[in-house]
C-alpha cells in the first residue's frame, strides 16, 4: 500500500505544484491513509527525484525516454498505470495543472477508477479518502467519496503547502516501461510562451484585474503597471474578453480560471455572479470602482470607491515607493 | 467527414446555486437551462470545418433525462444534422460512466473527429475528454485554444500554464474545445425552423457502476463583510498601509 504522486517536471524542473501535491499526501499518511508517499515521474532525464525526499517522498519510481521530455499523454498515463501496478496506492495524488488536468483522468479511464479534479480540501474518513472540490466555478462545494481503490484526485494549484519536512534523500527506483513512441499519434512540436516571466493566473501569488469600467483595451495599461509593480499577473473579466480587449487566457470567472491568489486586485469590475465565482476564494481582495453599490465590494475585504484612471496610478507609485525602500 | 459534438445541458451560468432537499445536488427550481458554453464553441468549430468542407455530417450525442431534448433542439437549430439521445433517469454524476456509455456510442458511429467542451460548467471535473481518447485508444487535446486541419491530420493548440503546446495529431481525435476557439453562431429562425424536422435518436443507456459517489453539496461560507478604505485618490495611503501591515499580502 501506498500513496502515490505523479510528479510533473517541465523543460526539466520539477513544479512547484507537484510539491504541493506531495505535502498533501504525506499529511493524508499522518491522516490514516497507509502510507509510504511514493512519487512517479516521467522525464527524458533525472529532474532531481532524488531530492523529493524533503518534500515528503519517501520513493520516486522514475520512468525515463527522450519522448517524455515534454507531456506524452500516452506515455506517461503508461508510466502512472504501471507505478499503480507496483506500489498498489490506496490513492493517487495529480496536481490539477494543464497536464495534471489532462493525464488524470486517462490514467482513471485506464484504472477503472473514480477520479475528483481540482479538490480544494482532502481528509480521511473511516481511513477512507473523502475529497471537497469547488463546483459551479466556486459557488458551491462537493464532497465525494471513493466506491474502489485507487481513489485518484487532482489538487487545485496553490491551495495545498508543500511539506516543511526534514526527509533525507527519496529512493530513485528506475521504472522499464515497454512503451512504444509508435503509439502516440499526438505529438508536441512547440511550446509558445504567451507570458515569459509571469505567473499563469491559476498559480499567480498575485492578480490584477481590470473589468469594463477602464473603457477601452488602450486603458489596459493602468493594470499593467500595477501589476508589474505588485510581481503580479494580469487578469481581466468577461466583459473585457467578451470585448476582445484582452485574450481569453486572462479571464477570471466562470467561463475563464478560478484564482485562489493571495492578493486579487478588482480594478473597475462591477462583480457579475460567474466573476465572482471565481475569485472569491482569494485570501485578499482590494476593489477599485466607482460605483459604491457594485457587488465586489460585497466580497472585497478593502475597497476605494473613485475613479480607477486616478486611483491605479496612485496606488501603482506607492507600491514602486514602497519597493524601492525594499 | 463524420464529426460527433458531445453536448451537456447545464445551468444558466447567472444562476444562484441552492442545494436540492437531498443535499447533494442542485436545486432545480427556477433554473434556466443551456448547452455548456464550452460545448457551444465545440459545435460551432464543428460547424465551420463541415462548411468550410463543403460535406459531411455533424451528430450531436447527449445523455441525460427527458429535459436534455431541448438542449439537442437547439444544437440541431445552430446547423447539426441529427442528433442522438442517450436516455437515463437523470444527470450521471460519475464522469467515467458517462465517457463509457459515450464510447460504445460513438464506436458505432466511426467519427474523424469527437469534439466536446472543455469542461461543463456545473460540475467542472473535466474528465470526459482524456477518458473518451482513453477508451476509444485515441489521442485526445484538451483545452484547444486553435485548430487547423489537412487531411488526416491537425495542428492544434492548447492552452498551458504560460504559453501554449502545438500539437500535431493523427486523426480520429477527441477536441476539447476552449473559449477563445471561435465565436459561436446564434440559431437563426430558419435554423429553429428546420431543427424541428431533423431527427432526435433515442436510446435507453446503462450508466456502469459509478466510482464517485457524492456525499454532500454545500455553499460556501460567505466572506466576512470587508470595508471601504475610503473615496478616491486620498484612500490610498491608508490601502498600501493596510495591504502591508494588517492583511501582510505586499
Amino acid at each position: 500500500m501506498s500513496v502515490l504522486v505523479f510528479i510533473e517536471q517541465r523543460d526539466g524542473q520539477i513544479r512547484a505544484v507537484s510539491r504541493e501535491a506531495l505535502g498533501e499526501a504525506a499529511r493524508l499518511v499522518a491522516a490514516g491513509l497507509p502510507g509510504p508517499v511514493v512519487g512517479v515521474c516521467a522525464a527524458a532525464l533525472d529532474p532531481g527525484v532524488g531530492g523529493l525526499g524533503e518534500a515528503g517522498a519517501s520513493e520516486v519510481l522514475l520512468a525515463t525516454h527522450e519522448r517524455f521530455a515534454r507531456y506524452e499523454p500516452v506515455g506517461y498515463t503508461q508510466a502512472v498505470a504501471a507505478a499503480v501496478e507496483q506500489v498498489k496506492p490506496a490513492a493517487v495524488l495529480f496536481a490539477g495543472s494543464a497536464m495534471g488536468r489532462d493525464l488524470a483522468p486517462r490514467v482513471a479511464a485506464r484504472l477503472d477508477a473514480g477520479l475528483a479534479t481540482d479538490c480544494t480540501v482532502l481528509a480521511v474518513e473511516g481511513g477512507k479518502l473523502v475529497a471537497t472540490r469547488p463546483i459551479y466555478a466556486g459557488k458551491a462545494t462537493q464532497k465525494v467519496g471513493f466506491t474502489r481503490a485507487p481513489a485518484m484526485v487532482s489538487l487545485r494549484p496553490k491551495v495545498f503547502a508543500p511539506h516543511a519536512g526534514n526527509g533525507g534523500a527519496a529512493k530513485v527506483t528506475p521504472l522499464s516501461l515497454a512503451y512504444d513512441p509508435q503509439a502516440a499519434r499526438a505529438h508536441i512540436v512547440d511550446v509558445k510562451a504567451t507570458s515569459a516571466g509571469k505567473a499563469d493566473l491559476t498559480e499567480a501569488e498575485i492578480i490584477v484585474s481590470g473589468g469594463r469600467g477602464l473603457k477601452g483595451p488602450e486603458n489596459f495599461h493602468l493594470v499593467e503597471s500595477l501589476a508589474t509593480a505588485l510581481g503580479g499577473t494580469v487578469g481581466a473579466s468577461r466583459a473585457v474578453v467578451d470585448a476582445g480587449w484582452r485574450p481569453h487566457a486572462d479571464q477570471v470567472g466562470q467561463t475563464g480560471k478560478t484564482v485562489s491568489p493571495k492578493l486579487y486586485v478588482a480594478v473597475a469590475i462591477s462583480g457579475a455572479i460567474q466573476h465572482l465565482a471565481g475569485m472569491s476564494s482569494s485570501r485578499c481582495i482590494v476593489a477599485i470602482n466607482k460605483d459604491k453599490d457594485a457587488p465586489i465590494f460585497k466580497v472585497a475585504d478593502y475597497g476605494i470607491v473613485g475613479d480607477a484612471f486616478e486611483i491605479v496610478p496612485a496606488l501603482t507609485e506607492a507600491v514602486q515607493k514602497l519597493n524601492a525602500q525594499g | 467527414m463524420l464529426q460527433v459534438v458531445c453536448i451537456k445541458q447545464v445551468a444558466d451560468t447567472e444562476t444562484r446555486v441552492k442545494v436540492a432537499a437531498d443535499g447533494k445536488v442542485l436545486d432545480p427550481a427556477g433554473v434556466t437551462w443551456i448547452l455548456n458554453p464550452y460545448d457551444e464553441f465545440a459545435l460551432e468549430q464543428a460547424l465551420r470545418i463541415k462548411e468550410s468542407q463543403g460535406s459531411g455530417e455533424v451528430v450531436v450525442i447527449s445523455l441525460g433525462a427527458a429535459q436534455v431534448q431541448t438542449t439537442l433542439r437547439n444544437a440541431l437549430a445552430m446547423g447539426a444534422d441529427r442528433a442522438i439521445h442517450l436516455k437515463t433517469e437523470g444527470p450521471s454524476a460519475d464522469p467515467l460512466a458517462t465517457a463509457k456509455a459515450l464510447a460504445s456510442e460513438i464506436q458505432g458511429l466511426a467519427p474523424q473527429i469527437v469534439w466536446l467542451g472543455k469542461q461543463a460548467v456545473d460540475d467542472d471535473q473535466a474528465q470526459v475528454g482524456p477518458m473518451l481518447g482513453e477508451l476509444l485508444s485515441w489521442p485526445c487535446v484538451t483545452v484547444v485554444a486553435k485548430l487547423e486541419l489537412s487531411g488526416n491530420k491537425a495542428v492544434v493548440e492548447r492552452e498551458i500554464e504560460g504559453g501554449r503546446e502545438v500539437i500535431e495529431v493523427e486523426l480520429p481525435v477527441v477536441l476539447a474545445a476552449d473559449k477563445g476557439l471561435n465565436e459561436p453562431r446564434y440559431a437563426s429562425l430558419k435554423g429553429i425552423m428546420a431543427a424541428k424536422k431533423k431527427p432526435i435518436d433515442e436510446k435507453a443507456a446503462s450508466l456502469a457502476h459509478p466510482g464517485l459517489e457524492i456525499l454532500s453539496m454545500a455553499l460556501p461560507a460567505g466572506r466576512a463583510a470587508g470595508r471601504i478604505v475610503g473615496e478616491g485618490v486620498g484612500a490610498v495611503p491608508e490601502l498600501v498601509k493596510l495591504l502591508r501591515e494588517e492583511a501582510k499580502v505586499i
